[in-house]
């Protein structure tokens, strides 16, 4: 702090032992910290399990530790010099190493140089070389100057966020045209419509939790209790009473913001912390009784031969029953198995698309302005008459509702359903999304859904990795950007009617 | 004790508090505390630290729900209400008692018209249809809207933040937030304003402004108004009738003149003369042994 | 009679366990205010680092258990509450002072986080344990059914009554435990006075993760399995069991957590097993609900 004003000029001189502490001590942490959990594995044998070593991986992440953070001081104190010209060297022949892996396959025998067994972990760690060369290098130009977390925030915003808004007014349309197209174009095989749906799955989800967490401020970890219980609705009804999906969808949806309300009337007036938790547990709750509700839910077994979608009645199958049309008969085409997954990518868009303009219009009503307020206030909400249990409950229904639809849209497309694929884990991805991409932030939700669902979806390898990431992603965010990285908050009304944007519905 | 205000201006009452008491497990914050407040007057309520000031403030806005007492509000068109027995969020909505709190809340991530525009969510809720017709962008919503926005102005007018409607309210100036949230208050178009120390931290400047301020919504706006305040020059200058409030007891109510001669206010304030350093309780417990 | 009083005794060492995990959420409730929803993955790490332990040393070729028990205590003790601190240092300190969603949002971070790191390190699989404590009292022989007070309960009941005499006189009669009170009273004031507040919070999570550290340990010699997901459900019933107890009391949190261990093992055997999650989760929604203070909670005035 004390270098901030003449940095350049004169440097606070360093003390060896100091900075060796400071160092040795974060390092001994880590190697604290990995050498139960990283030094030794378990292991399957016959009989029972028994543990192999990694002492090697110890060693090293303890040896990364001490410099790294042996670097971070270093610029710290304004001397960015020897940070460049260790980690700019270590970062290029890292890369260099995985690309020649990547390229060359592992045959020529270089990955014995690489540092840790797993691939992505030297990708990492190149990475992070990588940044710190970066900043060695911006050092050099810039002061170092630390800056108070609410500059921080506010420079962000300037910076990035609310850019990122504007752009989104142009972006958003490209986006939208690009998704219309997307099915024919010739990149488009099925894998990549699965992708497509799926994703477009998670950003519908997000801009629904989005109200109820974004726009309210209430933390739902139950989510997935209002996806099961539209995807259950669907399932049975269609199942039980030869109902299609276009009749049940609204009743799916009407299904779950009831049991939003249900579940939000007496706990709603609980803080926070305790909601949290509280929808939490209900979320749980709703999969056991799922679970173990045999002669309803069909249990652990759960149901299968849900019906899928029809086109205005014309189903997608290659052998209709006798004397009934299907799709490609009706338009005259030859049966084509994509033109199944084609129709349920332009549902979801569909669907996706109903819940943005839905959300969108519902910013310039009151009762978004109240969840806004009751966010930031509710004692001063209260003392201005808004009744705080009724506006929470009807963010939590309309959260609820969005998370029915898309429980049934799931339902249909799975064809089968069962009480694993609603666990607290689904919760967590959608808030994920929610909270990287900004809390009230609707081209947010769409970047981080494509970051944080397509990505993993196309490198398979990342995949473990997911939820390591998901939850590492929270805390940064949270510690970094609290408000996430692409909020950005722009008044929902102003004084007069022509300085009103054009809106982006 | 009871020299009752009289009033140059009408003697309607707007609000009776009879016998109210707040307890809060063995600690008695408000001990039967009876007095009057009238329509058009603006009454300060008074007293050292910890003399129950605020804690009646919560009573009378529903926020804590009074162990004894009733509170009763004389709306001048809609009839009696009796505040003890209401949801807090029903007192301003239904009988025009606004607020305003002592550490001042807004909603700093909110624009200073989006405040303004909030303190009249009621209207507008019911202007779309609660949320259902107003989702079909009908233009009686439209209008109801743009005239919400146009009162608002009017108060941002009054309170010079017009140009800064478009703000972060958290980003104003102390002592526009001070205002902002009286104009706040305002925006329900309460009947009776109950502010919280709304000089705390003012400047002289600011603080001769916020009297103006006060007297222009008593005498323009037709209201009552309840006020805690410490600034005894706020009070002295602008109070019609005067309560004073010490250890949750009243010990002097009437006006200005007769307050401030009331040897028990100068009790409560300075001690007596031979034991002046003594804090009053202190005083008080070795008078009666 | 018999059925009873073995469901009592099961009850009562499964309400251990939970109530050495509660108080981790009560001393950090307590202290700034917040969830830590964390608690239950150090819970489970603590139980993996146990399990640890326990191969090396048999590797190693330590026979005695009764020491092997008393080296594994205190690795584990040890090893965990780094987590405890570091978690702290690394996830929530950055963020003291900033808004509770914030706070919250981070901690459900960690703890998936957490969850994935031991499950990427080792493993997704269950993990085995042979007993290692076996045999027991027998008494109350009926025809069919006899109760059974094994070794492995004594111990589980005498190690959590020994901690808590200790850490009770930890908390009333240290330097440190009357910072930590102060801390409980107002930060600020804390600070102004000359505490340490950072040290204070950071041991308090210490204290905390050593406590659940034994509470895996006890996990793992109850059950015998333990995998990378089992912090989740008895973090949410540990908490369930602070809240009961009165989320910041210390008595209260393991009050609440031998309740739940007994509601738990009670509803088992009496009610369905398959639904004896669903109750717990029930009494917390509606302790929440109804008597948000807990059983021996100070009530919580709203400051307006």
């Amino acid at each position: 702090m004390a270098v901030a004003s003449d940095a350049a000029t004169a440097l606070r001189p360093l003390d060896p032992a100091y900075v060796l502490k400071e160092a040795g001590a974060v390092a001994a942490i880590v190697f604290a910290l990995s050498i139960s959990l990283v030094g030794f594995k378990t292991e399957d044998v016959p009989g029972g399990i028994t543990v192999v070593t990694r002492f090697g991986a110890v060693a090293i992440v303890t040896v990364i530790a001490f410099f790294g953070r042996l670097g971070l001081i270093l610029l710290r104190e304004g001397r960015p010099f020897p940070v460049l010209v260790t980690a700019l060297p270590f970062a290029l022949a890292l890369f260099a190493l995985l690309l020649w892996d990547q390229l060359f396959a592992p045959e020529i025998g270089l990955r014995r140089f690489l540092p840790f067994g797993d691939i992505i972990v030297n990708w990492l760690l190149a990475i992070f070389a990588a940044i710190l060369a970066g900043r060695a290098a911006w050092t050099f130009r810039h002061e170092p100057r630390e800056q108070s977390a609410e500059e921080r925030e506010k420079k962000m915003d300037r910076v990035v966020a609310a850019p990122v808004q504007r752009a989104a007014r142009l972006v958003g349309p490209l986006l939208l045209g690009f998704a219309i197209i997307l099915p024919f174009l010739p990149i488009a095989d099925r894998r990549l419509l699965d992708i497509g749906i799926l994703v477009m799955t998670y950003i519908m989800l997000g801009w629904g939790l989005n109200v109820v967490v974004g726009l309210a401020g209430l933390l739902d970890l139950g989510y997935v209790a209002f996806y099961a219980v539209g995807a259950y609705s669907y399932a049975l009804l269609a199942t039980h009473f030869d109902l299609g999906f276009w009749i049940c969808l609204p009743f799916a949806g009407i299904m779950a913001a009831f049991a939003g309300i249900l579940l939000g009337f007496p706990v709603l007036r609980l803080r926070g912390d305790y909601l949290a938790i509280v929808t939490l547990g209900f979320g749980e709750m709703v999969r056991i009784i799922l679970l173990n509700w045999y002669d309803f839910t069909n249990g652990p077994d759960g149901i299968s031969g849900i019906p899928r979608p029809s086109f205005f009645g014309l189903p997608f199958v290659r052998n209709p029953p006798e004397g009934t049309e299907t799709f490609h008969s009706f338009f005259g085409l030859s049966y084509s198995p994509i033109d199944r997954i084609i129709f349920l990518y332009y549902v979801i868009l569909l669907l996706a698309l109903a819940t943005n303009a839905f959300t969108l219009r519902l910013r310039k009503l009151p009762v978004s302005r109240a969840w806004e307020a009751l966010r930031e206030d509710e004692t001063a909400c209260r003392s201005l008459g808004i009744n705080p249990r009724n506006t929470k409950l009807t963010a939590f229904a309309i959260g609820a509702m969005f998370g029915g639809f898309g429980g049934s849209f799931f339902a249909t497309r799975q064809g089968f359903i069962s009480p694993e694929s609603f666990t607290f884990i689904e919760s967590a991805i959608i808030l994920a999304i929610v909270v990287l991409g900004g809390m009230g932030s609707q081209i947010g939700v769409v970047f981080a859904a494509i970051l944080l669902i397509g990505l993993p979806e196309f490198f398979r390898e990342l995949q473990q990795f997911r939820m390591l990431a998901f939850g590492a992603t929270m805390v940064t965010i949270m510690i970094w950007r609290p408000r996430g990285l692409l909020a950005h908050r722009e008044p929902t009304i102003h004084l007069s009617d022509e300085k009103t944007p054009t809106g982006h519905n | 004790m009871n020299n009752r205000a009289t009033s140059d201006h009408h003697d309607t009452s707007l609000l009776t508090v009879e016998h109210l008491s707040m307890r809060f497990g063995g600690l008695v914050a408000v001990d039967d505390v009876s007095f009057r407040a009238n329509d058009r007057e603006i009454t300060a309520i008074i007293g050292p630290n910890g003399a129950g000031k605020t804690t009646m403030f919560n009573c009378l806005t529903g926020f804590y729900k009074p162990s004894v007492g009733q509170l009763t509000l004389h709306h001048p068109h809609k009839g009696d209400y009796q505040l003890e027995r209401m949801e807090e969020f029903h007192i301003p909505q239904q009988a025009g008692v606004a607020r305003t709190f002592q550490n001042i809340r807004l909603f700093p991530a909110m624009s200073v018209l989006e405040n303004l525009i909030i303190a009249q969510h009621n209207e507008l809720m019911r202007a779309s249809g609660y949320t259902v017709t107003g989702l079909l962008g009908l233009q009686h919503y439209k209008r109801a809207e743009r005239k919400a926005v146009e009162f608002s102005r009017y108060w941002l007018d009054r309170m010079g933040l017009t140009a800064r409607a478009e703000w972060e309210a958290g980003n104003l100036p102390y002592g526009d937030q001070r205002r902002l949230e009286i104009a706040r208050a305002m925006c329900i178009k309460p009947v009776l304003l109950c502010l919280d120390e709304p000089a705390a931290g003012l400047n002289a400047r600011e603080s001769a402004l916020l009297n103006e301020l006060l007297l222009f919504i008593r005498d323009e706006h037709k209201i009552g108004m309840l006020l805690i305040e410490h600034d005894m020059s706020v009070v002295m200058g602008i109070s019609d009738h005067i309560v004073v409030l010490d250890y949750g007891r009243k010990i002097s109510d009437g006006t200005p003149e007769s307050v401030r001669n009331d040897p028990a206010v100068i009790r409560a304030y300075l001690g007596e003369e031979e034991d002046a350093e003594l804090p009053p309780k202190v005083a008080r417990d070795i008078k009666k042994n | 009679m018999g059925y009873f009083l073995q469901q009592l005794i099961n009850g009562l060492t499964l309400g251990m366990i939970y109530g050495l995990i509660a108080i981790g959420y009560t001393m950090v409730y307590g202290i700034i205010g917040m969830i830590n929803f964390a608690h239950g993955e150090i819970f489970m790490i603590s139980a993996f680092i146990s399990i640890i332990t326990f191969l090396v040393l048999g590797l190693l070729g330590m026979g005695w258990v009764p020491l092997a028990l008393v080296l594994i205590l205190v690795t584990t003790m040890l090893l965990t509450a780094v987590y405890g601190w570091a978690l702290e240092r690394v996830a929530y300190r950055p963020l003291r002072g900033s808004p509770r969603l914030a706070a919250l949002i981070t901690a459900i971070g960690m703890s998936i986080f957490l969850q994935n790191y031991v499950q990427l390190l080792q493993g997704a699989r269950i993990k085995p344990l042979q007993p290692v404590i076996s045999g027991g009292f027998r008494f109350l022989s009926e025809s069919d059914f006899s109760v059974n007070l094994s070794y492995l309960q004594i111990f589980i009941i005498v190690l959590t009554i020994c901690l808590m005499l200790g850490f009770t006189a930890l908390i009333n009669r240290t330097a440190l435990g009357r910072a930590q009170r102060a801390c409980e009273q107002d930060l600020g004031m804390a600070a102004l006075v000359g505490i340490d507040v950072d040290r204070t919070i950071s041991l308090t999570f210490v204290m905390g993760a050593a406590l659940a550290s034994v509470a895996g340990l006890m996990f793992l010699l109850n059950y015998g399995v333990i995998d990378f997901y089992i912090g989740f459900l008895a973090g949410i019933k540990a908490f369930t069991a602070a809240v009961l107890g009165g989320i910041g009391s210390l008595p209260g949190a393991m009050l609440g957590g031998l309740l739940i261990g007994l509601i738990e093992a009670f509803w088992s055997a009496y009610f369905t097993v398959e639904y004896k999650d669903v109750a717990v989760f029930s009494i917390m929604i509606l302790v929440l609900i109804f008597r948000p203070t807990g059983l021996l909670g100070k009530p919580d005035i709203e400051k307006v």
